[in-house]
């Protein structure tokens, strides 16, 4: 049975819509990516699929025992954070907060399993240094830590490798990979990069103009697709 | 020095210096406990708003001639709180336009009110002391001290319940909101505690000088500390300790009691800005 059901979505701000007539559909396991220019609506659909924007149109549905809380996040990078000061373990151990309704405090076991997302993301020796002091591959890698003590059955990734350089890039990409190879996580992940897309995606989701939403061979196949290729390159060298 | 310790022993006789002291120490601590979150967040703007709301409110408490204005300005300002939230977060008219408009609105008609009904002969004296502070907190009637003293619990314990929500909304809201937490709800009692917060720092230093009260010890904890905990308990420290000091300075200088301790807290955010300057170059 379907995770994630998209159903004629029409997404955008104000009843101004950005992107309309989306439809598609994520088992779990599949790990999808959204692609499209800038400005085209891809974060705005991903906000709308986690409930911080609600839809204009359609419908979003959930299943296979997907709550709606149950979806990790790892945002496109904000400005705003830049001069928090807070520890990379404070940040992670945050991802716990969902579950954690009016209790206070963190339990023992939120505590272990933000040591061992941490330990997975490979930032263990990090935990007691400031975000704001580490490269920016290490606070994507802070900020998937976080997502995966939120959930372990679909992430919701935004750009997470734009402004990398090509080896934190490819960590990165490896990383999430290794997630949905060997946990079985559901991915949908926003990026420009077609190699990438091609080398790791099950599916795309290609937005704009017209909508496309097919497995990797298929996208291989439409104009869309051997456009969006041949002008953008790979750009991962 | 001798001279000055037997000073402050007679001060410390008058039971309005204990209370000062007592109050000043308890209000400190609560305001500087949502600095960060108040930096860091469009908050700032709503804490800057609060005061000016409070402002209007204690001048309406004066011209109806009300004893204990405390309660009155706590209800007024909480409620205010809420509207700025609900008018930030999803109308038409900006966030920030909005919360201007409310908070100066308030402070036009609070001394328009004042000025047309106040029986009071020292009208300029009134406004200023209520806009700086001057000599409120050594004035405070007992049940204030209490209600302060109460109200000063209730917000440091809020704090530490909520500690780990606070530090999650604030730092990323839409991660909080996208997992499960209920960031509204949250939101609102940040801003609730704020309300409640300002009123209690306008006893000590007047509504134009809470945002020093409750921005500066964060900053300066911010430049030392990398750690969100570490910035909350050295602003609560900090914060502390230059009211204690604004406060003596001031009963030994005769010196308003507002301006003297945000001055200390200048004086202190450059001390740790240059602490901060020198570890840097050391390293
Ligand atoms: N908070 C907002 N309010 C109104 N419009 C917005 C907001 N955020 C983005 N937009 C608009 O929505 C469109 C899509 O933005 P976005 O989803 O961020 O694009 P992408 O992520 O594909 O680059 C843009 O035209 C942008 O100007
Ligand atoms: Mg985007």
């Amino acid at each position: 049975m379907a995770q994630l059901i998209c159903q004629n979505l029409s997404v955008g701000y104000d009843s101004q819509t950005v992107l309309q007539d989306i439809n598609f559909t994520v088992n779990p396991g599949d790990y999808l990516y959204i692609m499209g220019e800038n400005g085209s609506g891809k974060s705005t659909l991903m906000k709308t699929i986690l409930g911080l924007i609600p839809p204009i149109g359609g419908k979003i549905q959930t299943g296979d025992g997907l709550r709606g809380n149950e979806i990790g996040y790892l945002p496109q990078q904000t400005t705003a954070q830049k001069d928090f000061p807070a520890s990379v373990r404070e940040i992670v151990l945050s991802g716990c907060q969902g579950h954690c309704g009016l209790r206070p405090f963190y339990s023992k076991e939120e505590k272990r399993l933000a040591a061992d997302s941490m330990e997975r993301m490979g930032i263990g020796s990090l935990a007691g240094r400031s975000y704001r002091e580490l490269s920016g591959g290490q606070q994507q890698r802070v900020l998937l830590a976080r997502a995966l003590c939120a959930t372990r059955k679909m992430l919701l990734l935004d750009e997470p490798v734009s402004g990398l350089d090509p080896k934190a890039a490819d960590k990165m990409y490896r990383l999430i990979d290794d997630l949905n190879q060997h946990d079985g996580i559901t991915i949908l992940m926003i990026s420009h990069d077609i190699s990438a897309a091609i080398r790791y995606a099950s599916h795309i989701l290609h937005v704009g103009e017209t909508v496309f939403f097919g497995t990797e061979e298929q996208y291989r196949q439409v104009p869309q697709g051997r456009l969006f290729a041949a002008g953008k390159d790979g750009g991962r060298e | 020095m001798n001279a000055i310790l037997e000073k402050l022993a007679l001060y410390w006789s008058y039971p309005f210096v204990r209370y000062a002291l007592t109050v000043g120490v308890l209000i400190s601590l609560c305001s500087s406990l949502l600095g960060v979150t108040l930096v860091l967040k469009r908050f700032s703007f709503i804490g800057d708003g609060l005061s000016h709301v409070a402002f209007g409110a204690i001048a309406i408490a004066s011209v109806l001639d009300i004893a204990n204005e405390m309660p009155l300005v706590m209800i007024v300002t909480i409620l205010s709180a809420i509207l700025l939230l609900r008018t930030g977060q999803n109308t038409k008219i900006k966030g920030d336009a909005a919360i201007a408009m409310i908070s100066v609105g308030a402070m036009a008609v609070g001394y328009l009110l004042m000025n047309l009904f106040s029986t009071s002969t020292n009208l300029a004296g009134d406004v200023c002391s209520t806009l700086f502070g001057s000599t409120s907190i050594l004035t405070l009637s007992q049940t204030e001290v209490w209600l302060c003293i109460g109200m000063s619990f209730l917000v440091a314990a809020i704090f530490v319940l909520f500690y780990n929500k606070i530090f999650a909304v604030t730092f990323d809201e839409d991660f909080a909101k996208a997992s499960g937490t209920k960031t509204g709800a949250y939101n609102l009692l940040i801003a609730v505690v704020i309300a409640i917060i300002i009123v209690l720092a306008m006893n000590l230093v007047g509504s134009l000088l809470i945002s020093a009260l409750v921005i500066f010890p964060a900053l300066s904890a911010m430049q030392m500390f990398k750690s969100f905990r570490g910035v909350t308990l050295c602003a609560a420290i900090l914060s502390v300790f230059c009211s204690l000091l604004g406060l003596l300075i001031s009963i030994l200088a005769g010196t308003p009691v507002g301006s003297t301790i945000v001055v200390v807290q200048i004086v202190v955010f450059f001390l740790s800005w240059l602490t901060a300057m020198i570890l840097k170059i050391i390293r």
